[in-house]
């Protein structure tokens, strides 16, 4: 990394850094994405005959031959992962045998309800995280560290399962405030997207509390502070940008551990999304579906990643003026 | 003194658990109370009581035992794959950056690739297409978590080349695999173990989630993942189900987590808890 600032002079044009900042990013971003692709195309492979793996169970042997036929199984592999390609390409991700339907429409219908998931958790664990993170650092060593840190800790080694029965535990079957599965008004909403958001927020804390802890003692807090900014103010007025960009970035890569959370939190609460979609086809062993989720999942996780990417230069000038490119 | 006190306790304490885990781990068969596997219809669905202190599951299994026995299952799975993981992932980020040229930019954007994959659904659909097993569950979480060492492996190399007595080596004419295994790894090696000691909580929870999908060990073998898994059909009815196979998961992934955190300071002793001063260095770890 500080070869790469180095090499670049400082008073390179800032417009010409952006550019090429922004191009190089697109650029990683597509080749990650075409990578995925391959890696799904392979892993299909890993078994040795996809004709196998696709047809539903009890085909016969002409069965499996049809359609080693009819998918271009016989030709050649090069031949066959350049149709894969071009399909992914046109949007075209596969037709599941099983339902006798495109697999992106199956898909389709199931996204809303992950959408959903997914946004309600994330904005929780932003919430709860960030407010724990920055009380944690400006109270260290008192009480409410005391008292949220642990907190923390347990909320990080706490997998998403089994928060999601201890809470159906406590919340439906013990109290019966809250329905415990199944897709039912906002209310139904509130168990799942809080066991969803569990580890992430717990994440986001400690990146928030060590981005805090590392700005405190720099001097324009300490003027900040000197000239009476406090609580709040300080928080939103001096804080805030100077802590977003590590925030943002752990929020991003839990964007990964959410999109596989949801599959886990999904099958707990039997929430209609996507999650339990990859589970019931793969117990009914419809790969192409699960196939076609695996690589959107991907889009979606490397897209909010390369928009984070581009929003740094955004918040910080000296991110798309060169100082901060990947390393390597 | 309070200070020196909890700096021992944040070690001793979660290594004291793990140890306890290990030792349960590797003499369950010896200690369980019951045969884990052995069903005992009259007494399905027993309460937590004096003789099943952890209640009986719906077969008239003896819960105790089957989390005993699940500890095995964990920490096997866990170790090996973290090994596993550790071995491709330090020797590809080595190569990559000792070699740089076009072999470490392959190695490194493959890396990239399979780090832009929600790596648990890539877990679900190798361990779909190899079939669920002990074996194809390690196999695929190495196959999804190598390149969380590779990168790390990768920047501590690139600094390291560059450093004076690596240089001089180089000039005095010491081959490559001499200078790499002499010079490099030992300078790889401290930060892989941090990251591995966090994979390590990781991919204990990872199996366990892969066997409460029905994606990880198979039944009858226990799990922790696929007693919970069982806990959940009788939520309603048998609470010790869900409960204590989980707070088992929880105690032993704290344990390694504060153990993580521990050695992480270590390594970096002019930062506590959660501030690291190399940038680089924090951006792997709490990607990890």
């Amino acid at each position: 990394m500080a070869t790469i600032s180095a090499r670049r002079s400082p008073s390179r044009v800032l417009s010409s850094g952006t550019t090429r900042y922004v191009a190089g990013r697109l650029g990683q971003a597509v080749l990650a994405l075409f990578g995925v692709v391959t890696i799904v195309f392979f892993a299909l492979r890993l078994s040795g005959d996809p004709a196998r793996l696709l047809v539903p169970d009890g085909a016969t042997a002409a069965d499996i031959e049809r359609l080693r036929d009819k998918l271009g199984l016989n030709a050649s592999l090069w031949h066959q992962y350049v149709d894969f390609l071009g399909n992914a390409i046109h949007g075209d991700l596969g037709y599941s045998y099983v339902q006798n339907r495109p697999a992106l429409d199956l898909i389709t219908e199931r996204l809303p309800y992950t959408a959903n998931l997914a946004v309600a958790a994330l904005l929780l664990s932003l919430v709860f995280g960030v407010t724990v993170g920055v009380i944690t650092a400006l109270k260290r060593g008192k009480w409410q560290e005391r008292v949220l840190m642990p907190v923390v800790l347990a909320g990080q080694a706490m997998p998403a399962f089994w928060t999601g029965l201890l809470l159906v535990l406590v919340f439906s079957v013990g109290l019966r405030w809250l329905p415990s599965t199944g897709y039912d008004g906002p209310l139904s909403l509130l168990l799942p997207s809080v066991t969803l958001a569990s580890l992430s927020a717990a994440a986001i804390a400690r990146v928030t509390r060590g981005a805090v802890l590392e700005q405190l003692p720099l001097d324009y807090l300490r003027t900040a502070r000197a000239k009476g900014a406090s609580g709040l103010r300080l928080v939103t007025r001096h804080l805030a940008r100077n802590t977003a960009i590590p925030i943002l970035t752990v929020a991003a890569l839990e964007l990964a551990n959410l999109l596989g959370g949801a599959v886990v939190t999904e099958v707990i609460f039997a929430w209609p999304g996507l999650g339990q979609l990859t589970i019931q086809s793969v117990s009914a062993r419809d790969f192409p579906v699960v196939q076609a989720i695996v690589i959107l999942a991907s889009a979606v996780y490397v897209v909010i990643n390369l928009g984070t990417d581009l929003l740094y230069g955004v918040i910080d000038p000296r991110v798309s003026a060169g100082g901060k490119g990947e390393p390597s | 003194m309070m200070n020196r006190l909890r700096a021992a306790a944040g070690i001793r304490i979660p290594l004291a658990i793990i140890v306890l885990y290990v030792l349960v781990a590797v003499f369950a068969p010896l200690i369980t109370p019951y045969d884990p596997d052995t069903t005992v219809l009259a007494q399905r669905l027993m309460s937590p009581e004096l003789h099943h202190l952890m209640g009986t599951d719906a077969l008239g299994r003896d819960v105790l035992s089957r989390t005993m026995a699940g500890t095995r299952v964990s920490l096997l799975v866990a170790v090996v794959a973290v090994l596993a993981a550790g071995i491709v992932g330090v020797a590809l980020g080595m190569i990559a950056g000792w070699r740089k040229g076009w072999l470490g930019a392959v190695i490194m954007r493959l890396v990239d690739i399979v780090l832009s994959v929600p790596f648990f659904l890539l877990a679900i659909l190798v361990v779909a297409v190899l079939g669920p097993s002990l074996v194809n569950v390690v196999v695929c979480l190495a196959l999804v978590r190598w390149p969380r060492y590779a990168r790390i492996a990768y920047s501590t190399t690139l600094q390291t080349r560059e450093r004076g007595f690596v240089r001089a080596s180089t000039a005095t004419g010491a081959p490559a695999w001499w200078i790499v295994s002499r010079h490099v790894l030992p300078e790889v090696l401290p930060v892989t173990i941090v990251v591995a000691t966090l994979e390590l909580g990781l991919m204990v929870v990872y199996e366990a989630s892969l066997s409460f999908l029905g994606l990880g060990v198979q039944p009858p073998t226990a799990s922790w993942g696929s007693i919970l898994s069982d806990g959940q059909q009788y939520l309603g009815s048998a609470w010790w189900l869900a409960t204590f196979p989980g707070l088992a998961l929880f105690v032993l992934v704290l344990a390694v987590n504060l153990l993580g955190d521990a050695a992480r300071d270590r390594l970096d002793p002019a930062r506590r808890t959660d501030v690291r001063r190399s940038r680089m260095f924090r951006r792997e770890v709490s990607a990890a």
